[in-house]
């Protein structure tokens, strides 16, 4: 492609083929004088749906419209990740918008003659949720609780497009955005024009964008770098491996930009080996733009040169941090080095380098097509835009949110997530992974920002948002990310190196129920050097967890080292397994399944039974809860 | 992440050997080339063996113990072979706090094999993950590739059934 004009020529027929997905057309020509399409069936191809079978649902839908002679007017399409993952595999069918959840192999044929035939929807796969305490039938996506507060920037084509054919994305305006900057815009004018909108880094810190560009345009002339940050290493953030494999070709654009904005030719995507449907969709894209020339040299014919490498990570937390990412690039053991100087001064080989991560860079198109103050109208003071949350844990929609930052946690739990299931209790809110806090139930209503999670004793991170609910224990949950970061530290710094170990084996001490109070202050004074000491943000941010949970969770620790209980039945050690002997009918199950013949029968025949009672030995006991899973009568109880 | 150095005896190829030395000469002259070097080592011999390092080490012209630095440093790389059951539970905070602390535990107890290792026999390997980002189906394990989601501590046994 040398021309513009093609970019639009193929935009403006891939649009008709788009509008049925809007609901405003009921049918349209794929190839002229071939008849018309007049269905499309969109099936996810995200991580979460296809880990739940949806390969095969798209082979066996082929199959059965090839064996009807459906093909030419029924288009399956296989997208990236709609988002509400709990519910996968998800199925839409335009044009009506019908959205079918559980999808399985076997309901191809019925969704078949049903729907694609008959014109009537499948009603048992049809979404239901309750709404106002009543379980009501959602037939179209957008109508559900989960999509309704939603608001769609970063994720606007996940789900809505086939991420691997380039000409679905120009169909969406893509890559009009490099046409504007790159006939209409100087450099500074882009840098300008992504310091207005306010865009901050979606990362974890939040560092404005612009500035960070324009540091790295101030440098003289010659070889620059543009780095994307695909590492997404926090446990249970999946917002950039969505966006990668539902919209590879914003993130190629929006580094292109990036590109022209600093004077550099050269990207690097830097992306987690545990991605490979986001890795596979990356490579197709990057063919794909390269073949269409909006990769390469001469872009255009404005003489503007840019292309991408793809370079896997291998499994280093650490290198989500930017330096340690750069020296992994260049194929080092991934360790941080300190700022300054800063990537933008001295980064990837030595040379001026801009590192953003996948969801800021999914912000980029939008804000030069749409203009800065189109973005910086959505968000709070200091926070434009819009942020995408991986929900997990105990809450019934688990998935992806994208909301206007100022949404409260309350929001975004009650009414998109659905709330937690089975009418347990909140407790805690996990924001910024292993390096962010547990946010307690009084902070519900806290706008969401980079600065309020700051206030709190967490931070934004990269968004995950990890819902806990009574039944977790705080204590338990900062061991378990103290794991994680001892795991994890590189080894350069003692403070982080050494401390954090020294952090773990204090918690193992009290979970394990020989805790003192003393340990309390030892832990406080611990967090403090680590924090202070450690150069990159991994150490200065892994105490958080504890810090965090010491904060709003004190009486739980108490609890642990004090009374010797943990009051959410989780630590293992301090467990008491018990029979009620009134309950417990004698059968003797819970002896057999007992690994360790701690199980006894006593002598005591409870009024209406036959056979005596059991009992559990204490000193015996493991505490592998096998009597328990197994007892029928509800006899035994851990406390 | 601490690592522990295989005793299965190394039993390469000169076919893996030849694509070995095809894949280090690809990357002649590239720019910090070392980690797609092992990356591709790591998927035509499964593993990392010292034996591997070291004809990367004579090949690139880069120490031994730096190649040795890297490897160990990241956690993909593997210096031990998958058994021909590989099991993988995910431990990712999202799996952990719906239970897969327990379902590793058991899966650890029914093949009699410690997390992070490999059994005697070759058989079955056990591994704990970071987040797969399946997080929608938590708690989650892979069995050889094979994702099964919304387990319990129950069905534990009945899945490895089909493995033995």
């Amino acid at each position: 492609m040398k021309s513009i004009q093609e970019l639009s020529e193929i935009r403006d027929r891939m649009k008709q083929a788009m509008v049925i997905r809007k609901g405003t057309e009921k049918s349209y020509d794929a190839v002229a004088g071939q008849g018309s399409v007049r269905s499309q069936v969109l099936i996810c191809g995200g991580t979460g749906c296809t880990s739940s079978g949806s390969v095969n649902i798209h082979k066996a839908l082929d199959e059965e419209l090839e064996r009807r002679g459906l093909q030419d007017q029924v288009k399956v399409v296989q997208t990236g990740c709609f988002g509400l993952c709990a519910n996968g595999p998800i199925m839409i069918i335009y044009p009506e918008g019908t959205f079918y959840s559980h999808v399985k192999v076997e309901d191809v044929p019925e969704i078949v003659s049903e729907h694609l035939l008959g014109g009537r929807s499948v009603d048992r796969l049809l979404h239901k949720e309750k709404v106002d305490g009543v379980l009501t039938t959602i037939p179209s996506l957008a109508d559900t609780g989960f999509y309704k507060k939603q608001h769609r920037v970063a994720l606007r084509n996940c789900g809505a497009i086939d991420p691997e054919n380039i000409d679905e994305y120009i169909g969406t305006d893509g890559y009009q955005a490099l046409a504007k900057v790159l006939t209409q815009m100087t450099p500074q004018q882009v840098i300008d024009t992504v310091l207005a909108s306010g865009l901050r880094g979606r990362g974890g810190a939040g560092f404005p964008t612009g500035r960070k560009w324009q540091f790295a345009a101030n440098q003289p002339a010659g070889k620059k770098y543009v780095v994307c940050n695909a590492d997404e290493g926090d446990p249970g953030a999946f917002m950039d491996r969505s966006v990668l494999e539902g919209d590879p070709h914003a993130v190629l654009e929006a580094m292109a930009i990036a590109g022209y904005a600093i004077g550099a030719d050269e990207g690097y995507i830097y992306v987690r080996a545990e991605y490979p449907i986001a890795v596979h969709r990356l490579q197709v894209a990057i063919a794909q733009a390269r073949e269409y020339g909006l990769l390469g040299q001469d872009i255009f014919g404005t003489g503007f040169n840019f292309d991408i490498t793809l370079r896997l990570g291998a499994g280093a937390f650490v290198c989500g941090e930017e330096t340690a990412l750069l020296t992994s690039i260049e194929g080092n053991r991934g360790e941080p080095h300190p700022r300054p100087p800063f990537p933008a001064v001295k980064g990837l080989f030595g040379k001026p380098t801009i590192i953003n991560n996948v969801e800021t860079y999914a912000n980029v198109a939008q804000i030069i097509n749409n203009g800065a103050a189109w973005f910086s109208a959505m968000g709070t003071e200091k926070s434009k835009g819009t942020k995408v949350f991986a929900l997990g844990g105990k809450i019934v929609n688990t998935g992806l949110v994208e909301i206007p930052m100022g949404t409260t946690l309350r929001e975004i739990i009650d009414d998109i997530g659905g709330g937690i299931p089975n009418g347990k209790k909140f407790k805690a809110a996990q924001t910024g992974g292993p390096s962010g806090g547990c946010i307690p139930a009084r902070f519900l209503d806290t706008p969401i920002d980079y600065d309020n999670l700051l206030a709190i004793g967490s931070m934004m991170g990269s968004g995950g948002l990890i819902v806990m609910d009574e039944d977790n224990c705080m204590v338990d949950i900062a061991h378990f990310f103290l794991e994680f970061t001892v795991d994890e530290s590189c080894g350069k710094c003692t403070p982080c190196r050494v401390g954090t170990r020294r952090l773990l084996e204090i918690l193992e001490k009290i979970i394990s129920g020989n805790g003192e109070m003393e340990d309390l202050d030892r832990m406080e004074e611990l967090c403090r050097y680590i924090k202070e000491g450690s150069a990159c943000g991994l150490g200065q941010t892994a105490p958080n967890p504890v810090i965090a949970t010491m904060k709003y969770f004190r009486d739980e620790y108490i609890a642990h080292i004090v009374d010797k209980t943990c009051p959410a039945g989780v630590c293992k050690k301090l467990l008491r397994y018990s029979i009620d002997p009134e309950k417990c009918i004698g059968c003797g199950k819970c002896a057999r399944n007992c690994p360790n013949e701690a199980i006894v029968r006593t002598d005591y025949i409870a009024p209406g039974h036959k056979l005596a009672s059991m009992q559990i030995l204490a000193e015996k006991c493991v505490k592998c809860g096998a009597c328990m899973s197994g007892c029928k009568f509800d006899a035994i109880s851990k406390s | 992440m601490k690592k522990k150095l295989t005793t299965v005896v190394f039993r390469g190829t000169p076919e893996q050997e030849e694509k070995l030395i095809a894949a280090i000469d690809k990357y002649k002259g590239v720019k910090g080339a070392m980690m797609p070097i092992l990356q591709e080592a790591q998927s035509i011999y499964g593993y990392l063996p010292i034996e591997v390092q070291k004809i990367i080490a004579e090949r690139t012209g880069v120490s031994l113990e730096e190649i040795y630095g890297i490897a160990s440093f990241y956690a993909q790389f593997k210096l031990n072979p998958d058994g021909e059951v590989a099991v993988a539970v995910c431990l990712g905070t999202a799996c952990y706090v719906k239970g897969s602390g327990q379902i590793i535990e058991e899966v650890s107890k029914q093949l009699n094999v410690a997390v992070g290792s490999t059994s005697p026999d070759g058989r079955y390997s056990l591994e704990a993950t970071r987040c797969i980002g399946a997080c929608g189906l938590a708690p989650v394990m892979t069995i050889n590739g094979e994702v099964y989601g919304r387990l319990t501590v129950a069905e534990v046994a009945g899945i490895l059934e089909k493995y033995r």
